[in-house]
């Protein structure tokens, strides 16, 4: 909803919230159901108003619980009975530089605040490992923003007995925390309060009268940033960034200005906005962010100018690239069917407000950013959060050149008569093996992201993952795939817990850039070899039907598996009895976690 | 700025703020009269008229105002 959309009118998101909230509920979208428990310092009514808005946006329905009125300590450590069974699946603590007990004052000598900053630290340290021990769930934690005077001007930022070196120091802190915590999540207040204005934010009316910790106008943009962090945990990012060129990539128009004509590199301020942006691009790759090209322009010519000597992005950063004269919303949905991806996982980011609002309009839940004005192109897509990175793992690094490695194996595929020779030449190895905790965080990862090769569409949190990685209950195995073009890195993730001679499947996923590769039936063999050797005579695997999982609705029937039980909303039930399994991959040479480097 | 077009815009704040077009305020009216008008929904009522007539009323307005008719005279006296 462009509304919600930064640079959003937060008074006009204020006034109208309730009728925003209705048009939301009303689109007709399916949405994940999440619940969030809210434990506050401060007033947090609104920050769920405008977070409960912001998150629906994101496609997620959450169902939220409150503490009382500044009670967000004794409610992690002594949680009452109605905290316990709403059992969130994320804890999130809204406290701010007004949650401080014990500041330091100028009497007290550095030992006497060192002692201080222990016992504030040890507080919230306590209370997260409490949460953890509890509901083992994400938690999200507020760093602290800076205060709004200065007692001792400019020298409260670096004397001890400073307030804004006291909450300097507990920021570092809690960073350490977040560092060596996984699901462990910072809301960086102190950031968002600088960005909008300190002293608009921590205007003390708005304590004073209502004990918010921040003035009313402020919470829509505080909300939005709160909620990047959680459907970026909830697997909600954008994959790909789609980038017109003329006027987006470079100043003027290429194909009318030629290659000398066009803005980019050092020469003048407009040029180098240009390059500030063609920079940041870049950077978003290296995050694993896909780039691609979509723009209205005779190939060569697009060529000619990604060729410019000047500019920051070269040709080869790009993925694929759409140069042609056709309408630029059908060329969006060709680029998701060839990077199977979903047209809600692509950004589209183009000067002309006119293409942009017929890609909005044609492409089914695309994201398209205002972009008016170079100056202008990085906060708005940087501030819309569509990349928020909350685990970072090594795959996403690789991301773009794996694409690249698809692309190639695609042109390859045309010069082969016989599909299976094509698979034979590909020389592929498939590491197929119980979970490492090297790759924890990616298998995580990829039970959030996973939409379309996904039968139960079960998405496992860090701590519940590393909660089946501990027991003995599971049948638990990843893939790994590597070919001649390249590591495609962890692709598929199957679970199954042992129910006597049987197991049911709780999970089988397969990331979409290895379709039709055999790995599914790699899978499928070694599933079958270790659950024989776990005493299990059958597997049973479940289906339900999402508005995304289509294509894997006969999975389990292309197995050989039996169908055994369909329900009015076509979720079903499968049995494979596996005393005569004959193996069903020869492409695939499959090994174990003995060929994991390192 | 005249009175019936302060009453006039404070009534479309109204209806936006608590999503009801049925509500029509007079000089006379108070949280009592609309039934969505608590101490929450207040502070979002202050936000969005202050944004309409681009005003900021100080604290010490925000804590006597007894109904909307102070409030417009505020308004009437500060807007421009």
């Amino acid at each position: 909803m462009k509304e919600l959309e930064f640079p959003f009118d937060s008074e006009y998101i204020i006034k109208k919230r309730k009728s925003l909230r209705r048009a939301l509920l009303a689109d007709g979208s399916t949405r994940l159901k999440k619940k969030i428990a809210v434990l506050g310092g401060s007033t947090t009514n609104d920050i769920v108003v405008y977070l409960d808005l912001f998150l629906l946006n994101h496609g997620i329905e959450a169902e939220f619980y409150q503490s009382e009125y500044g009670q967000y300590w004794q409610d992690a450590m002594f949680p009452g009975e109605e905290l316990l069974s709403f059992a969130p699946d994320i804890v999130y603590i809204h406290t701010t530089n007004r949650n401080i007990l014990n500041y330091p004052t100028t009497a007290d000598t550095k030992e006497q605040v060192d002692a201080l900053f222990e016992g504030e630290y040890d507080k919230f340290r306590q209370m997260w490992e409490k949460i953890s021990d509890t509901y083992h769930c994400p938690i999200i934690q507020n760093n602290f923003e800076m205060p709004f005077y200065r007692l001792m001007g400019n020298k409260d930022c670096s004397d001890y007995r400073g307030r804004s070196n006291f909450l300097t120091r507990l920021n570092d802190r809690f960073y350490a925390y977040a560092d060596s915590h996984e699901g462990f999540y910072i809301n960086d207040i102190n950031f968002i309060s600088a960005s909008y204005g300190l002293k608009a934010w921590s205007d003390p009316s708005y304590w004073n009268m209502y004990k918010y910790a921040m003035c009313v106008e402020a919470i829509p943009e505080f909300s939005a940033n709160l909620s990047n962090i959680i459907k970026s945990v909830f697997g909600k990012n954008k994959k790909a960034l789609a980038l017109d060129l003329d006027n987006t990539l470079w100043g003027g128009v290429v194909g009318d200005d030629g290659v000398d004509g066009i803005q980019i590199g050092q020469e003048t301020g407009v040029a180098q906005s240009y390059y500030e942006f063609q920079s940041y691009v870049k950077s978003l790759k290296s995050l694993g962010v896909i780039l691609t090209v979509c723009s209205k322009n005779d190939y060569e010519n697009a060529i000619a100018g990604l060729n410019h000597p000047e500019g920051a992005l070269h040709p080869d950063d790009f993925i694929i690239i759409k140069a042609n004269w056709e309408n630029k919303d059908r060329n969006i949905i060709e680029t998701a069917a060839e990077l199977n991806i979903m047209t809600d996982a692509i950004v589209f980011a183009d000067d002309n407000p006119a293409e942009r609002e017929i890609v909005r309009a044609q492409v089914n839940g695309v994201s398209v950013p205002a972009m008016d004005g170079v100056e202008n192109y990085i906060i708005n897509i940087d501030r819309n959060g569509y990349f928020e990175v909350t685990n970072f793992s090594a795959d996403d690094l690789k991301r773009n050149e794996m694409y690249k490695a698809n692309a190639e194996r695609a042109a390859q595929q045309a010069s082969f008569a016989d599909y299976g020779e094509y698979l034979r030449s590909l020389e592929m190895t498939g590491i197929i093996d119980d979970f490492i905790p090297v790759y924890l965080q990616r298998i995580t990862q990829l039970t959030n992201k996973s939409n379309q090769f996904n039968v139960t569409t079960k998405r496992y949190t860090a701590t519940e993952m590393e909660e089946v990685f501990n027991s003995d209950e599971y049948i638990r195995l990843y893939g790994k795939l590597i070919d001649k073009f390249g590591d495609n890195g962890v692709v598929s993730v199957v679970i199954g817990h042992k129910n006597g001679a049987v197991l049911d499947m709780d999970l089988w996923i397969m990331s979409c850039r290895v379709l039709k590769r055999d790995m599914e039936l790699a899978m499928l063999d070694r599933l079958v070899e270790r659950s024989r050797a776990a005493g299990i005579e059958k597997i049973r695997g479940y289906y339900y039907p999402t508005a995304k999982n289509k294509m894997v609705k006969e999975l389990y029937g292309s197995f050989g598996f039996d169908k055994v039980s369909e329900d009015d909303e076509g979720n079903t039930v499968w049995e494979l009895d596996i005393t005569g399994y004959e193996p069903k991959n020869h492409v695939i040479n499959v090994v174990d976690n003995s060929a994991v480097e390192n | 700025m005249d009175t019936k077009t302060i009453y006039a815009r404070l009534n479309k704040v109204f209806r936006d703020v608590f999503d009801d077009d049925e509500i029509t305020v007079g000089p006379k009216t108070t949280a009592n009269d609309i039934e969505d008008w608590d101490s929450l929904e207040h502070i979002t009522l202050m936000s969005a008229v202050q944004r309409e007539f681009k005003v900021k009323f100080t604290m010490g307005e925000i804590a006597s105002m007894k109904n909307v008719g102070e409030m417009a005279d505020i308004i009437a006296a500060r807007a421009k």
